[in-house]
């Protein structure tokens, strides 16, 4: 019931900016965001971004998952 | 001709009717089969088995990034006869528009037809036109149908694939369905329609002499459609690897943000081919040669015998099957009614 | 793609797959109750991958597929009975059978019916036919709730005078109690939906620790999350532990998002509603406040109480599959009779239902014979 995904805002107007997804930008609307700026990533759901990435909590999961991935062979 | 707009009179057969087809169809397509504007066109028959194919163009909306209705047309009706192994020579066009159409908007697809036609080295011979009333049609429909002739010796049907065989893709897959979604609203991504004629591809890819078994366009319903179209038709299973498969990065950011599956989108311009297992780089080669096969790839293979899927109450058929980039391997089924915008 | 393409790696899979076979020594049941998680969990092979003594639930977490009969008979209804009107709704909807029609029959009939991706296209409708009512019919759960609290304020803002909405929305903690409570169905623990919980916060989750003793982690849906997930929530239940944990942190914090929160507050407020498969739930929907009745189309016509039906057509186990109790493969429509082509129920036609996840994903015994691994 979540389609969310992650992107990279890449122009602010307002209440609303252009998220880019691998290359597919779309118009969203930041209402629901304390605030954003250009280079944040946020997840984006039926037009709105709902909540801002943390990077450096992604980073430290995506580290956690490659840590797991020498122990799989 | 005068008007704006196209109007009822237009389709009535009358003086309005006749300054049409002189002022824009007849100028933008002329030839001499077409010319004496009989209610036939009349020519030697070629040498060789017949190949004929129908189609109609309904797509909203009418003009959209890489092309327009007219030249899906020409091309898709091409494209019919071309994975046949038919070279492609006539072709009739009907349209039906609706009241108070743009005339630039008919002349601007009327010259992509043209264009698309010139380019193909098809000649359009034999029309029609009707004009409905406004709201009763959607701005434009065009009904084509394509005469070819297939030489002597090719001979391509699913009924010929066999285990082990190859299945190539000529490129990247969902750009014209993507490019139509950005159309009609919504969001951004640098990819026009894919849409055009695949015949001389077609041409490269036969005159490898190699064990062509059977080709086909993937249009509505995308590659997953077509590749459950050959499962059935050939008893056979066959088994993709979703990594192999040419998606642009674009068309992949797209379908995660708006919850589609690039299988089922559609394509104007690629072309699906079943080959022997070792004709298959031979072909690869020919198909990277042409510029619309850039792109193509390997993607997967024909299985042994036929695989039954589901439980216990399913009905035993071929499937389609699909090694993620995951690992896993799932079924892919053919797409049935819309894809449908996902939000939840 | 940045964030999505880390978390589809299968390496640390395969290892992690190990990892929850070797620390789960009891047998569990656990339940995920989003239809995301369904989806991925069927799309990327997760099911056939965990231990034994594991088993994979799915609970009411697809907000059409709960969404009562009854209701769907009331906007399938409205939508014949006001021609005039422009019906917005997200594209699952469309397909639903209801008793006697679906909205997919009535837009062929004429009814103007339009599918939208974002509840802010439909002031874009309303502004472009000023004359036209426009209804939206919302549904979802906390995630959707924000987008379309903030859609009705703008259009306050706007001072729209032909636009209002149905509000079908439903709340996923009633609902969890609500499964608990009944003691019908053994969970041992929780797979919390994460972007549901980015907006609510991972403290609403607290009352099934403290209250049930249950554990519960919040996941993300990338496969490498949704695993990961699993894995935490195995740890709990073999360490006898009972907390509220966080394994999509990238996103989702105790809090929540308070900005979000609070618009909901302000249009909305809760509401007892009708859940298919499981009957009244208190306080679990979304009704809108007094203040904004002007774009309460219960407020601004006579919708109907909706012809009351039994919630499933003949045969069809949509409720029982809605509570866990029963599998897709078990209802005897599954795959005979009931496909995507032809739903007899709204598990199988909304993209987000578990019938359709296992269908289109899950294809049973030769794939989990390994004959194509």
């Amino acid at each position: 019931m979540c389609l969310g995904i992650p992107g990279r805002v890449v122009e602010i107007k307002g209440e609303n900016a252009k998220v880019d997804v691998g290359g597919a930008e779309r118009k969203v609307s930041l209402s629901l965001l304390e605030d954003a700026s250009v280079g944040d990533y946020v997840i984006v759901h039926a037009g709105f971004a709902i909540q801002k990435v943390n990077e450096k909590e992604a980073l430290q999961a995506i580290k956690l998952f490659d840590g797991f991935a020498g122990k799989g062979k | 001709m005068n008007e704006e707009r196209i109007l009822l009179a237009h389709g009535s057969g009358g003086k309005l009717s006749h300054d049409l087809i002189e002022n824009i169809f007849l100028k933008a397509f002329y030839n001499p089969i077409l010319s004496p504007l009989s209610d036939q066109a009349v020519f030697a028959s070629p040498a060789g088995r017949l190949a004929m194919t129908t189609d109609s163009y309904v797509v909203n909306p009418i003009f959209f990034p890489g092309g327009d209705i007219g030249k899906l047309a020409v091309c898709g009706t091409v494209n019919d006869l071309a994975v046949g192994g038919a070279m492609p020579l006539y072709m009739s066009v009907s349209f039906i528009i609706e009241e108070g159409m743009p005339v630039e908007d008919l002349k601007k697809i009327v010259r992509s037809m043209a264009d698309a036609a010139k380019s193909c080295g098809v000649t359009i011979v034999t029309g029609d036109t009707k004009v409905v009333e406004k709201g009763k049609g959607d701005n434009i429909f065009i009904n084509t149908t394509g005469v070819g002739v297939v030489k002597d010796g090719i001979n391509l049907s699913p009924s010929f694939i066999r285990p082990g065989d190859a299945v190539i893709v000529s490129g990247t897959i969902g750009d014209h369905g993507m490019a139509i979604l950005k159309e009609r609203g919504g969001f951004d991504i640098p990819v026009v329609s894919d849409c055009a004629p695949l015949h001389e591809l077609v041409r490269d890819i036969l005159s490898t002499d190699a064990g062509i078994r059977a080709m086909r366009d993937p249009t509505r319903g995308g590659l997953a459609t077509i590749l459950n179209e050959f499962a059935d038709s050939s008893g056979h299973a066959i088994l993709i690897e979703e990594e192999k498969i040419p998606v642009k990065e674009a068309v992949k950011g797209a379908c995660e943000l708006l919850g589609f599956d690039p299988l089922y989108l559609a394509n104007e311009g690629k072309i699906v081919v079943v080959t022997s297992k070792d004709s298959s780089e031979r072909v690869l080669d020919a198909m990277r040669k042409n510029p619309l096969g850039n792109n193509a790839a390997i993607i997967g293979s024909i299985l042994e015998g036929s695989v039954t899927g589901g439980g216990v109450n399913s009905p035993a058929r071929p499937r389609v099957l699909l090694t993620t980039a995951f690992g896993n391997t799932r079924v892919v089924e053919k797409l049935t009614g819309e894809q449908l915008p996902r939000i939840c | 793609m940045k964030y999505i393409d880390e978390f589809r790696k299968k390496e640390p899979a395969r290892a992690l797959f190990k990892e929850i076979e070797a620390i789960s020594k009891k047998e569990a049941t656990i339940m995920e109750i989003c239809g995301t998680h369904t989806h991925s969990i069927s799309k990327y092979g997760i099911r056939g991958n965990m231990p034994k003594n594991l088993k994979l639930i799915s609970g009411p977490g697809c907000p059409v597929c709960v969404t009562s009969q009854s209701d769907i008979n009331r906007i399938v209804e409205f939508s014949r009975r006001e021609k005039a009107a422009i019906i917005a709704t997200f594209g699952d909807m469309l397909m639903v059978p209801g008793s006697f029609s679906s909205l997919e029959k009535e837009r062929a009939r004429g009814a103007d019916i339009r599918v939208v991706y974002s509840a802010l296209d439909t002031i874009t409708i309303a502004k472009e036919n000023p004359r036209k009512e426009v209804v939206f019919y919302a549904v979802g759960f906390e995630t959707t709730a924000p987008t379309v609290a903030a859609t009705v304020v703008a259009a306050k803002k706007m001072n729209l005078k032909n636009f209002s909405i149905v509000s079908l929305h439903k709340l996923t903690p009633p609902a969890m109690r609500a499964l608990v409570a009944s003691g019908n169905i053994n969970i041992d623990g929780f797979i919390a939906p994460g972007h549901v919980t980015s907006i609510i916060g991972a403290k609403s989750y607290s009352f099934l620790s403290n209250e049930y003793n249950l554990p519960c982690v919040v996941a993300g849906f990338e496969p490498l999350d949704c695993i990961y997930g699993i894995y935490m929530l195995v740890r709990q239940i073999n360490e006898g532990r009972h907390d509220i944990e966080i394994e999509y942190k990238r996103v989702v914090t105790w809090e929540g998002n308070k900005k979000a929160q609070a618009v909901v507050n302000e249009v909305f407020e809760a509401a007892d509603a009708g859940w298919r498969g499981i009957g009244n739930i208190p306080g679990s929907g979304l009704r809108v406040r007094e203040g904004f009745s002007d774009f309460d189309c219960e407020k601004r016509f006579d919708m109907g109480k909706g012809e009351s039906a039994e919630d499933d057509l003949k045969g069809c186990a949509c409720g029982m599959v809605l509570k866990g109790l029963v599998a897709p493969p078990d209802c005897v429509l599954f795959r005979t009779v009931c496909r995507p082509e032809s739903p007899k129920g709204p598990c199988m036609v909304s993209s987000e239902g578990t019938c359709a996840a296992y269908y289109k994903y899950e294809a049973g015994d030769f794939l989990r014979s390994g004959a194509y691994e």
